[in-house]
């Protein structure tokens, strides 16, 4: 992660000072913004979200650690401490359901740090976030078992499993009880409208779903918007994440919902629910603000973000998967380099086109006197 | 250029294997590798082209005159590879089916035109042979091999419908190793680009060990 590329645009002459900014520490602030959420996430869904949770992280630092060894660990491409695989791996656990059994979370780190990260040459050479690269991966190898979402029990009145029985269902030696599988919002709305349904009609029995409060069925990532929006302000006002990013994301979701309801809200989503269901607000506060595979400049990752929200209400909207953060944000990464192309910050001394900033031919201030 | 049919077989099979050393001809290694029978059909068919452009071109290198050698030699290499697709369409008409279109393709397969122009136009007839029965045997190789893994990895068989390709005494090499099916990404595109990396990744791994003993 580049940390001194970070503020690039703003870097004029020296001399400069440090701002402190190390990997590490930086990781551990985002670390601390998802925590919130996170332990919300393992209220609502039990032991084995815990479970699932510890296993991919402990996947993600293992394996991290064997490719840092293969490599030769030379300190190019990362080291085993510096936290960012325990990040990719945190985030990969907050998009998967809950109660996963457990070779979703190894086989998912996997992916994320060898094939999405240490094959590319490591930390800061990927060129797609590696845990929506997992992700994507793991959706579209197992539909199944990435799309099977439990209640939240503390409201649903069923009897949360006991620790050595949420020990076993993410061993995979019982299998999910049907009782407490539901349908997350999206998911359930894309069956509806296609058996014909009215949008009015679904959403009645789902108001609780929409709550800000987030006790909902859904992966740890998607339940709480309110602890996530929480943390996405922390990192913003600790200056870890800027604000063009999420915003963008937001935005680019929220206007074309806004509008596309307006005309026809039989058919199309409120903006409200497109924001806070899903994995968009995740997506905009913590992956689309990836300093690796996000545009450099400011407004890089404005288009970046507006991007990622549009293709992911076109994909929600119009394509066969209920939910398209991932996609979009793995489409976004694939145009990062362009847009790095053609957004540049302004050279000091010169125009945007390059030229050289001509003087003004008498000096100002030099007139008033004469 | 005296090569000896050892070197000749070694560059083939390994040294300078047409997928993981040479690298051409991934059109093919990636695209119908779905599984080992699929890898395994196309590499059989591609070296039956390979072995008689290569004699042809062989035996006709001195009439060929240099101007118009590409031209010439995509004339051969087509009306063979139109050959074998008839063939196969009569005689192996599922494997057919599967491979499709690609059977056409191996027309522009670099791998051939690429040996009948650095090999077969500049040496005897019998060279020429061996070379493309090598070559042909390390691209049959490396398409099993990744269609294999892949079929492996993503349905959890081995040799599925070989018998169809092979006759019905090949039946016992049809194993089904698990029956939970498996990561379909593995069957898709991607999972060709990540097997094929894989496999380069431990083929130099291999070569650099050998090279530093």
């Amino acid at each position: 992660m580049n940390a001194d590329g970070y503020h690039a645009e703003r870097i004029f002459a020296s001399p400069h000072a440090h701002g402190g900014a190390e990997i590490r520490r930086t990781m551990l602030q985002v670390l601390l913004a998802l925590a919130p959420a996170t332990l919300f996430g393992f209220w609502l869904y039990g032991w084995p979200a815990f479970f699932l949770w510890l296993l991919t992280l402990f996947f993600a630092q293992t394996f991290e650690f064997i490719s840092l060894r293969l490599t030769g660990n030379t300190g190019q491409t990362g080291s085993p401490g510096d936290g960012s695989a325990l990040l990719t791996g945190w985030l990969l656990a907050m998009t998967l359901p809950p109660w996963s059994p457990w070779w979703v979370g190894a086989l998912g780190a996997f992916i994320a740090i060898v094939i999405g990260k240490q094959v590319f040459g490591g930390l800061g050479q990927n060129v797609f976030n590696p845990a929506m690269a997992a992700r994507v991966a793991l959706l579209v190898s197992f539909p199944l078992q990435l799309t099977a979402w439990v209640a939240p029990l503390p409201f649903s009145g069923l009897a949360a499993p006991g620790f050595l029985d949420s020990l076993r269902i993410t061993l995979g030696q019982i299998p999910v009880p049907d009782a407490m599988t539901s349908a997350s919002l999206l998911g359930h709305v894309k069956t509806e409208l296609s058996r014909g349904v009215g949008l009015a009609q679904v959403l009645a029995a789902d108001a609780p779903r929409l709550s800000w409060l987030g006790v909902r069925s859904g992966s740890l990532g998607e339940s709480s918007s309110l602890l996530l929006l929480m943390g996405g302000t922390f990192l913003l006002a600790t200056r870890v994440i800027r604000w063009q990013a999420p915003l963008g994301v937001l935005a680019g979701a929220l206007i074309p919902a806004a509008i596309a309801h307006g005309i026809a809200p039989e058919t199309y989503l409120d903006a409200a629910s497109h924001l806070l269901s899903g994995a968009l607000m995740l997506g905009a506060f913590f992956i689309a603000t990836d300093y690796v595979t996000s545009p450099a400049t400011g407004a890089g990752r404005l288009i970046f973000g507006l991007g990622v929200g549009l293709l992911t209400w076109i994909i929600r909207t119009l394509g066969g998967y209920p939910e398209g953060v991932a996609f979009a944000i793995l489409f976004m990464n694939a145009l990062t380099p362009i847009i790095d192309r053609y957004v540049r910050p302004r050279i000091l001394g010169r125009t945007r086109s390059g030229q050289p900033l001509r003087r003004p031919a008498t000096p100002p201030g030099a007139g008033k006197g004469a | 250029m005296s090569t000896s049919i050892k070197t000749l077989v070694k560059d083939g099979v390994w040294n300078n294997n047409v997928v993981f050393a040479q690298m051409i001809g991934l059109c093919p290694a990636a695209a119908v590798t779905t599984s080992g029978t699929n890898g395994l059909g196309m590499g059989l068919a591609t070296t039956a082209v390979l072995v008689i452009a290569n004699v042809l071109v062989a035996l006709l290198r001195n009439i060929i005159s240099p101007q118009v050698r590409i031209p010439v030699f995509v004339v051969l290499i087509a009306s063979l590879v139109t050959v074998v697709d008839m063939l196969l369409n009569a005689w192996l008409h599922e494997l057919y089916k599967v491979l499709g279109l690609f059977i056409a393709l191996i027309v522009v397969n670099c791998a051939i035109l690429g040996r009948v122009e650095a090999f077969a136009s500049k040496n005897g007839v019998w060279p020429a042979f061996v070379d493309g029965l090598a070559m042909g045997f390390g691209f049959t190789l490396a398409l099993t091999l990744i269609g294999l893994i892949r079929e492996f990895l993503g349905s959890g068989t081995l040799f599925a419908q070989a018998s169809q390709l092979l006759g019905e005494n090949f039946a016992f090499l049809e194993i089904h190793v698990h029956e939970n099916g498996g990561a379909l990404l593995m069957i898709l595109p991607p999972g060709a680009f990540a097997v094929l990396g894989f496999l380069l990744a431990g083929k130099r791994l291999l070569d650099t060990r050998r090279h530093s003993d």
